[in-house]
């Protein structure tokens, strides 16, 4: 009774506390079991696998966990990758290694009883098949560890295009098994599988009977597949035409696969077609996920267009008129590049595909066009700046050597004037004293004199004003008691002439 | 009439010099260092109006200080000439003492001027 109502138990934490996701796995997440520590998804899921296989390991009969839970549960550990903590890591590796191989097996009246199934697992070593390298569908079927599964035959239930869900363009194939490798292989992909995305929907079918209740499988695996091919470019055609009539001025075809290049001219009157057909390897239309026609100036300003197809057929149409002012008013010769992509096309190109000589108008002074900056490289942006040469201010002009030099003799030429004249005016130095003490003042007088001048000059050549006032204050204090010295005997000497 | 004009400019320019001539000669040693002192002046001016005036200072303490130092020989001659009543009591060599004393200093400050 005890046993049951555990199994019980365990199938209603089976069937109301799990979380699932959109690609079929099955959980634990912490919110729901609680606990005292804190328990992420990996630990509580791990705990939760470790209980049930310790329960069954201790009961006998079957406990009711239906298979496609114990297949998520197998997705879920698959699916975390490698966990960083180290205690994930050992609970993924645990319970994986519980899921993985049949312990719990049972003999009851010579039937295998199994209580918890073996989750068998299907992958794809690729999931990108080309159809020009003539790839084979490979699908490998193991349990969750790697081990060898029991044998059973993968059938391909059918295969459609992610665009055209509902029409299959593959239905019931069976895949063979390769003993060398492991794989089951789908030899030939049918001529109707084109380049594109499908999805290919598989079912392991075992071929022992009873290993329905020993192993779980999964019903119905959906599986996405990308089909590549090499696109066939063709039919290109550039062409220069005259606007309103539409009547075609130069018109060349170009041989995309090849290397070579037009050179078109064009005013701004013109309008610019080019076209082009993609078909892929089954003759069918191809839509690329990218189709653009870049024109690019030589002052490197660059304009992209999207290439808009009808059906087969791509067209572009710039007409010139209108996009003068898009262009910046920029006339001279553009490049032209043309690149077409998408996932599934194995030669996407980016092809230059010639010149465009463009004459546009010149841009109205009125509504000058602002050009927007240019992308700066990156490297040169902090790259060191243009040195800048200083300028320092021109000195003035000074006037030649030769005059100045001839103008300071000629400042000289009025004191030899007044000399002259000093002469002729008959001065002498009769006045100058001849006795000794007077002689002496007149004398030091007039090297005072001198001897100020002199300090005079010398502070013009290199002292500064400080210590010329204080040589000044000193010769002034002598040359003052010298000069009245000499002086008020000259003024007595002549006061005695007159009195006399 | 032009002829006797230019006589009476001849005639009067001969007037005066016989009367200048009878001034004593320290004046005229005075009018003559005045005279100097104007004519350096006047080729400072010419040199300057030829070259332009870039270093203003050295043009200006070069004129001012032949301007300066003919100022103080007037004020000397005002103040020696004996036929001027009002510095009758001041003796020459006294009006000479003052006459070299601000010389100097206006040299000094014409050289500080000349060199800043």
């Amino acid at each position: 009774m005890a046993l049951l109502s555990i199994t019980f138990f365990v199938t209603i934490v089976f069937d109301e506390c799990i979380n699932t996701s959109d690609d079929g796995t099955f959980y634990f997440d912490e919110k729901l079991v609680g606990g005292h520590e804190h328990q992420g998804s990996i630990s509580t899921t791990s705990s939760v696998v470790r209980g049930v296989f310790a329960f069954a390991a201790v009961t006998s009969g079957k406990i009711n966990l239906p298979g496609d839970k114990i297949l998520g549960l197998a997705k879920f550990f698959l699916g975390i990758g490698i966990p960083g903590d180290a205690k994930d890591l050992f609970n993924q590796i645990e319970s994986l290694a519980l899921l993985e191989s049949n312990r719990q097996v049972v003999f009851q009246e010579q039937h295998i009883v199994v209580k918890i199934s073996i989750p068998l697992i299907l992958s794809l070593p690729a999931s990108v098949y080309s159809l020009s390298n003539k790839d084979q569908l490979k699908v490998r079927v193991n349990t969750v560890l790697g081990s060898a599964a029991p044998p059973l035959t993968v059938k391909l239930v059918r295969a459609f295009s992610t665009v055209a869900k509902d029409s299959a363009v593959i239905q019931n194939k069976d895949l063979k098994y390769d003993q060398n490798s492991g794989h089951h292989v789908l030899d030939v992909l049918p001529d109707k599988v084109d380049v594109g995305i499908y999805v290919f929907v598989f079912e392991m079918v075992l071929h022992d009977a009873d290993g329905e209740k020993v192993y779980a499988t999964g019903g119905q695996i959906h599986v996405p597949i990308y089909v590549t091919g090499i696109v066939k470019v063709s039919n290109a055609e550039i062409a220069v035409l005259d606007n309103d009539l539409g009547s075609i001025e130069t018109q060349k075809t170009l041989d995309l696969a090849g290397n070579d290049i037009v050179s078109l001219s064009a005013n701004h009157l013109q309008k610019f077609r080019f076209s082009f057909q993609l078909t892929t390897p089954r003759g069918h239309a191809f839509m690329p996920h990218q189709a653009f026609l870049k024109l690019k100036h030589e002052t490197k300003y660059e304009h992209i267009f999207v290439v808009g197809n009808a059906g087969k057929k791509f067209e572009i149409v710039l007409d010139f008129l209108g996009l003068v002012e898009k262009f910046y008013y920029l006339s001279g010769r553009y490049d032209i590049e043309l690149t077409v992509g998408d996932a599934v096309m194995e030669n996407s190109f980016l092809r230059p595909l010639g010149h465009l000589e463009l004459d546009l108008p010149e841009a109205p002074t009125s509504k000058a066009p602002r050009l927007p900056p240019l992308a700066v490289d990156p490297y040169t942006r902090y790259g060191p700046k243009a040195e800048i040469t200083h300028l320092f201010r021109t000195p003035e002009k000074r006037p030649p050597t030769q005059l100045s030099l001839i103008f300071l003799s000629l400042t000289l030429l009025p004191l030899i004037g007044f000399l002259v004249g000093l002469l002729r005016l008959g001065v002498n130095l009769r006045n100058f004293p001849s006795s000794a003490a007077p002689a002496t003042y007149a004398i030091l007088f007039h090297l005072g004199i001198a001897a100020v001048l002199v300090l005079y000059v010398l502070f013009w050549l290199k002292l500064d004003l400080f210590t010329t006032l204080k040589t000044t204050a000193l010769l002034g204090v002598f040359l003052l008691f010298v000069g009245h010295r000499i002086l008020s005997h000259l003024a007595t000497a002549s006061a005695k002439l007159k009195s006399a | 009439m032009a002829r006797s004009t230019s006589k009476d400019a001849q005639d009067l320019f001969r007037a005066l010099w016989s009367a200048y001539s009878a001034t004593p000669t320290n004046l005229k040693i005075i009018d003559l260092y005045v005279m100097y002192a104007v004519f350096t002046a006047l080729i400072q001016v010419v040199y300057m109006a030829m070259v332009g005036s870039f270093p203003f200072n050295s043009f200006l303490s070069g004129v001012l200080s032949c301007v300066g130092t003919a100022v103080l020989a007037v004020c000397l001659r005002i103040q020696v000439n004996k036929e001027n009543k009002e510095f009758k009591d001041l003796a020459p060599e006294r009006a000479f003492a003052d006459f070299v004393l601000c010389n100097l200093v206006l040299h000094l400050v014409i050289m500080n001027f000349l060199v800043g």
